[in-house]
């Protein structure tokens, strides 16, 4: 730095570096001061209005008490109010009553994909179209019944296959008998089972589960209700467990199905959901509209 | 001044005496333009006069409500007797490639037409000059007027020039809102505070915006703002017909002196009227610039002054580059860009006509079940299912039948009764189609959905949408 000030008059402050390299007291121009000041009072303004300081615990509110999280509930409570209108109504409401709704029932599905996602999803797929050993929900065939009032039961109260091991009951050639007896049966929809295997499956004690004529159902109640254990329709070509055909149907005619001591068996298990709260009734109902609509309610 | 040994002709006089006031913009004072009557002054006028539907249009009826509204927040937007949803938005896009090269064409045989007859910025411009000269007087007298200190007389001037521009920009504002929400609706909530909170941040905005851009920035705009001045600056070609001083016949330009002498000099007698005029401050003279509007006022300025020195009009006249130079002019009809330019117009229009005319009541789309795509049912049948979405777009609720083709033994399930679509809203349908498995041919089994409806007015409306069929792979 320069000890004299060889630019005077200049209005510099004197500080002088390299010669000639001088810091000058120009003042800002007239745009940036107002800028400035602008700015300034824009940060008044907005700390009188809205939080800002942190002061203590809580910081400071601000006049209008205006918060993110106020702005976020009163979304919450529009989104709640435009969905009110729907769920009044369906409150009061049985899932057969709303299914004769088109709009109710539009709403509905809607509303329980979620749930669905949430809670049905990991075992019977995103659409239902199941998974190996969890059955396809989007078909018409069912286990437990397919009328609202049978879903209804089952996602409430779960379901727990059973199916007796045959390992120690039946000699190696009648399992093959009645698992070449399936595949047919499931082949030709149940028209081209063998003489064999039909006599089998009516003394071996099949019929107890599978019904008389194979396709599961026990009896037929007069409103059209169906009685059934869960033991599959062996009529049609639909396979319980994957993948299906003759060392298939051997497997769960060897282990059965959740039979316990017996390591290979089939699990077939559903937790219920109406315990310890999983899903409240308003939910079930609203997840047995969804099911019922996947393609196959009955 | 300078030729009090000459003797010149009297009508000039008065001319000479101011032509030293007039110089060319360099940005650093206001323009203060002067205004002289003339045929190109009046073609002005007619054309700014376009402006007004846009402040009239919002109060236009039809058939009991606003007959052009762009209602935003229902997503619809009525034009007389048309409503558009913004499914049929392509429409848009054509209007847009029509308008951009209907500038083009325009720009490409006239000059920059826009710029100088219809853009707002010089519209508002003149009206707001126009304003100014009522109040304050001539150029030379707004000049004094600027310099003169504050007195009452003049804040009283200066603050009812300043209130009506303000009012005109509030106009303007309002004008623009009124498009996009029921006019007399907005003239009834607006000063009660009832309007909507966008309604006065846009009027603000537009208010602030004219005033500023209208009374102070003016031809600064066209200079270093708007992108538009220089994109039109580029479309020009030596074809173009633009106000352009006829160099050829001007120079050596020369003050008007004794009749012998004028004779060895050109038509051009330099009285600077045509920068007096220009209200972007250029000179003409110096040929085609950017800051040329090419609002030929400064024609009407040059023959009214040839007229009073006896020379011919058109020294500042509507031609062309190649014409000046003295090349051979082309026909309009034997160039290219014409027919080309032409022929995408064309094209925009057509398809504009189309949309406006083929404009479907419902309209249907079929999205199909990815998961699972299909399952098979107890019956040995393969099932898809698919979601429908109906689109009414007329105001009444209608009840739309639905039918599926392409394969014979396709049964449709859950279309028994029909979809009633709610009006202006797409309504959603589930449904499935079961083909028995024998009889499936193909994995992708191509079908088509029917809607049909009848309108209230007794009309059948048919629409379709194609989709797919799939099965397990054989």
């Amino acid at each position: 730095m320069a000890d004299h000030n060889p630019f005077p008059g200049e209005n510099n402050t004197g500080h002088v570096w390299d010669d000639n390299l001088r810091e000058l007291k120009n003042l800002p121009p007239r745009w940036w001061m107002i800028g400035l000041w602008a700015s300034i009072l824009w940060v008044v303004g907005y700390t009188v209005l809205y939080p800002s300081w942190p002061v203590g615990q809580e910081p400071t509110q601000g006049i209008l008490g205006w918060t993110q999280m106020k702005e976020y509930k009163r979304g919450l409570e529009q989104v709640a109010a435009k969905r009110a209108e729907f769920e009044d109504k369906i409150q009061g409401m049985t899932a057969d009553e709303i299914i004769a709704d088109p709009g109710l029932t539009q709403y509905t599905l809607a509303s329980a994909k979620v749930l669905f996602g949430d809670n049905c999803s990991a075992c019977h797929g995103s659409g239902g179209q199941g998974n190996p050993g969890y059955p396809v929900l989007a078909d018409d065939d069912w286990l437990y019944g397919g009328t609202t009032t049978k879903i209804a039961q089952t996602i409430s109260g779960g379901r727990q296959g059973a199916m007796t091991a045959h390992q120690n009951i039946l000699k190696p050639e009648e399992v093959d008998t009645l698992a070449h007896w399936v595949v047919q049966m499931n082949e030709t929809a149940g028209k081209g089972g063998s003489e064999a295997g039909w006599a089998l499956f009516k003394t071996k004690g099949c019929t107890a589960c599978h019904g008389q004529t194979a396709n599961g159902v026990l009896a037929e109640l007069p409103n059209g209700d169906v009685v059934t254990v869960g033991a599959a329709n062996l009529t049609d070509g639909i396979w319980r467990f994957e993948p299906g055909g003759f060392e298939s149907a051997k497997h769960t005619i060897l282990y059965g199905v959740n039979q316990h001591g017996v390591p290979e068996t089939r699990n077939a298990v559903m937790p219920a959901f109406a315990d310890a709260g999983k899903l409240t009734d308003e939910e079930i109902k609203k997840l047995v509209v969804y099911v019922h609509e996947l393609g196959g309610g009955q | 001044m300078r030729n009090q040994d000459a003797s010149p002709p009297s009508v000039v006089d008065a001319l000479y005496r101011e032509a030293d006031d007039w110089h060319v913009n360099a940005g650093g004072e206001t323009i203060h333009a002067k205004r002289l009557s003339g045929p190109w002054r009046r073609f002005k006028w007619l054309m700014a006069s376009v402006w007004l539907i846009y402040f009239l249009g919002p109060y236009l009826r039809w058939n009991g409500q606003q007959a052009v509204l762009f209602d935003i927040p229902n997503r619809q937007y009525h034009l007389f007797s048309t409503t558009v949803l913004p499914q049929d938005f392509w429409m848009l896009s054509l209007l847009l490639l029509f308008f951009a090269i209907l500038l083009a064409v325009v720009t490409a045989l006239v000059g920059r037409a826009w710029c100088g007859f219809f853009c707002f910025q010089t519209v508002w411009t003149d009206v707001f000059t126009w304003i100014e000269e009522r109040l304050e007087g001539s150029p030379v007298a707004r000049r004094t007027l600027d310099k003169a200190p504050m007195t009452l007389g003049k804040l009283r001037i200066k603050a009812i020039k300043h209130g009506l521009w303000i009012l005109i920009g509030f106009l303007t504002g309002f004008s623009f809102v009124a498009w996009f929400t029921d006019a007399f609706v907005l003239w009834r909530t607006f000063f009660v505070g009832e309007a909507n909170g966008a309604a006065y941040a846009t009027v603000a905005l537009f208010t602030a915006g004219t005033y500023v851009l209208a009374g102070f920035l003016r031809e600064q705009t066209c200079f270093w703002l708007c992108p538009y001045a220089r994109i039109q600056g580029v479309m020009l070609d030596r074809t173009t017909i633009v106000p352009a001083y006829d160099e050829q016949r001007g120079e050596p330009r020369g003050r008007v002196r004794r009749a012998e002498e004028a004779k060895a000099i050109g038509d051009c007698v330099d009285c600077n009227q045509c920068v007096a005029v220009c209200p972007t401050g250029i000179d003409i003279r110096q040929g085609q610039q950017e800051g040329c509007i090419t609002c030929a006022l400064c024609i009407d300025a040059c023959n009214h002054v040839m007229d009073k020195v006896g020379r011919p009009r058109g020294l500042i006249r509507y031609t062309s580059l190649d014409e000046l130079e003295g090349h051979s002019t082309k026909p309009l009809l034997l160039r290219a860009r014409v027919w080309v330019y032409s022929g995408i117009l064309a094209l925009a229009l057509g398809g504009i006509l189309y949309g406006l005319t083929s404009l479907a009541p419902i309209e249907l789309k079929v999205l199909h079940e990815r998961a699972p795509l299909f399952v098979l049912q107890s019956d040995g049948s393969i099932q898809n299912a698919y979601t429908l979405k109906v689109l009414n777009k007329t105001p009444e609720p209608i009840a739309v039948t639905i039918s599926v083709s392409g394969h014979d033994q396709m049964t449709l399930v859950g279309a028994d009764t029909p979809v009633m679509a709610d009006p202006g809203n797409v309504t959603p349908a589930r449904l499935f189609v079961k083909i028995p498995r024998r009889d499936l041919a193909e994995v992708q089994q191509p079908i088509v959905f029917h809607a049909e409806t009848r309108l209230p007015s007794g009309q059948t409306i048919e629409t379709e949408r194609e989709s797919v069929f799939i099965g397990p792979n054989r």
